[in-house]
């Protein structure tokens, strides 16, 4: 035996080297349990360090960013010196812009005004291997980061935090191809579910050819993951098209369109609502209505105006009570003669004109129960 | 035989005992500035992500320690470091690195593995071999329905290798010398 094991010695090595690995393999995967330990000490080792390079990093760009910026006002003031007031003012304008559109401030304005509760946190690392879709951020248990919480930036969802350490946690991206998030279609309300693509794409999954989704229409979260609350921007529709059993629908998650270095981590998430498609300022176009050949051919009434039986019933009535001077309903007075002949007037809206129409027949039943004008 | 294969043959037994040593600081050191490459570079630069800095650095030791028994070390060391920062079970680098380690040392007692050509080339393999055997793994052990491109592993292999020269170069002048 001994013989054995000093002639293959290097095959034996190797052979324990990856028994011991396959245990340690097979029993995380079995028990689904965490070798944390191991983990606790490689991330708590690497993240000082990692965040000392970020540092130092940031520092450095900021510096020579500042020194450039100083030599070109510099240059600038000495080029410009009789418009000085005016590049002072221009001067203000882009500080202010700069300033807007500066992503820490955005993200602390997108922070204070969003419902749910977040925690500010930057991205200090990828997890190692070819093609990570995990990124280290430099928040973890003891700033409240739980497992599971939703990873968001004011443009639209992240990720989720997969693993969490005191000073760190393992952030899976959206276009990780084992992501899955609950999305709802913005214009149709058509569920799905988002997946990850690798690259930088994904795909809105178990949609039936039927649904109805069009190529630039948003697709915001449903809430109904556990994970993301409901109404955040998960991404726009790049293409659709049928697919064998389900609609194919490419997404651009929106998360990452101005790249990634700070992110909001959700500690307490608000639902809100799918944000409605904002409607179209077009006018829309009305058709008048039909004119009687009647009023069409009286000059005075104005064309399209709207005239129905009962307002010519009325007119009528109210010419017939000027002709006789009939107030209608004094008491004591009687009913008019509703059989007198009227004059055309030129100014009258009607203008009613002697023909059978206006001079109704003696209608038995009109004559004697003429109906009231205020009525 | 000619020259090419006359060093690249016969140098490794003239040179067999020649046994590279190295500060116990860079052994350490080198894997774990290796390492932390790849977590954090990569967030600025993306391309720099296909480059495998921790498995070329396995490779180094292993070449020069010229040990199979070593490279089994390095090679489990290196790997379940970056396992341990991975978001996977760990273990699937570390299988995988050991047996690049493995190889690696069993190579380097029958090639001349300072000549750059033969570097070339076993950086080309190596990182061939380290891909295809973590797809294969991940497929296996995990069930993971990762795909593998042949086409892109080639490119990306052979611009490993194209980095490896000129990185065991530099790693060269950490050794002991005398």
């Amino acid at each position: 035996m001994e013989f054995l094991l000093n002639r293959y010695r290097n095959l034996t090595v190797l052979l324990l080297a990856i028994l011991g690995q396959l245990v340690l393999l097979a029993y995380q995967v079995k028990s689904n349990g965490e070798v944390r330990l191991i983990r606790v000490w490689a991330v708590t080792a690497v993240t000082p360090l990692a965040r000392a390079i970020e540092t130092g990093r940031s520092g450095l760009s900021h510096f020579f960013d500042d020194y450039f910026v100083l030599l070109d006002v510099r240059e600038q003031n000495k080029r410009m010196k009789t418009e000085l007031d005016r590049i002072n003012m221009e001067n203000q304008f882009l500080r202010t812009e700069l300033d807007t559109a500066d992503r820490a401030k955005s993200l602390a304005i997108f922070q204070s005004r969003s419902p749910s509760k977040t925690v500010a946190a930057h991205i200090i690392g990828n997890t190692t291997g070819s093609g990570a879709k995990t990124v280290i951020v430099d928040r973890g248990s003891t700033n409240g980061v739980e497992k599971g919480m939703a990873v968001i930036t004011p443009d639209g969802i992240v990720g989720k935090v997969v693993d969490v350490y005191p000073t760190a946690a393992f952030v899976l991206l959206a276009t990780d191809p084992s992501f899955a998030a609950g999305v709802i279609s913005q214009k149709n309300r058509v569920h799905g579910t988002l997946k990850g693509q690798g690259g930088n794409k994904a795909i809105v999954d178990y949609v039936q050819n039927e649904e109805n989704v069009e190529q630039g229409e948003w697709f915001y979260t449903s809430g109904d993951d556990g994970v993301f609350p409901k109404g955040l921007p998960a991404g726009e529709v790049t293409s659709v098209h049928p697919g064998k059993a389900r609609k194919e629908i490419f997404v651009a998650p929106s998360g990452f369109q101005n790249g990634l270095e700070e992110v909001l981590i959700v500690i307490e998430g608000v639902h809100a609502p799918i944000p409605e498609v904002p409607s179209s300022n077009q006018t829309v176009h009305m058709q008048a209505p039909p004119q009687d050949p009647e009023t069409a051919a009286t000059p005075g009434t104005p064309a399209g105006a709207p005239l129905s039986d009962a307002d010519r019933l009325v007119e009528k009535y109210r010419q017939i009570g000027e002709a006789e001077k009939h107030v209608w309903g004094e008491r004591g007075r009687g009913a008019p003669d509703f059989n007198i002949s009227l004059e055309p007037k030129a100014d009258s809206k009607l203008e009613p004109k002697a023909d059978s129409k206006l001079e109704p027949k003696a209608d038995p039943k009109t004559t004697s129960n003429p109906p009231h004008p205020q009525q | 035989m000619s020259d090419f294969a006359e060093t690249t043959f016969n140098e490794p037994r003239k040179k067999k005992d020649a046994v590279s040593k190295f500060n116990a600081v860079a052994m350490i050191g080198i894997p774990l500035i290796a390492i932390l490459f790849q977590v954090y570079v990569p967030q600025f630069i993306k391309y720099l992500s296909y480059l495998e800095l921790p498995l070329l650095v396995t490779v180094y030791f292993s070449l020069m320690k010229r040990s199979p028994v070593a490279g089994v070390l390095f090679g489990a060391g290196i790997g379940l470091a970056q396992d341990s920062l991975s978001s996977h079970p760990l273990g699937m680098f570390g299988i995988v690195k050991t047996l690049v380690g493995y190889f690696a040392g069993t190579v380097s007692q029958r090639f001349d593995v300072e000549n750059p050509v033969v570097r070339l080339v076993l950086g080309f393999f190596f990182f061939f071999f380290h891909q295809f055997f973590y797809w294969v793994l991940a497929r296996a052990l995990l069930g993971e329905a990762l795909e593998f491109d042949p086409q892109q592993t080639i490119v990306v292999a052979m611009l490993n290798a194209a980095v490896a020269v000129p990185l065991y170069h530099i790693l060269d002048k950490l050794k002991i010398t005398g």
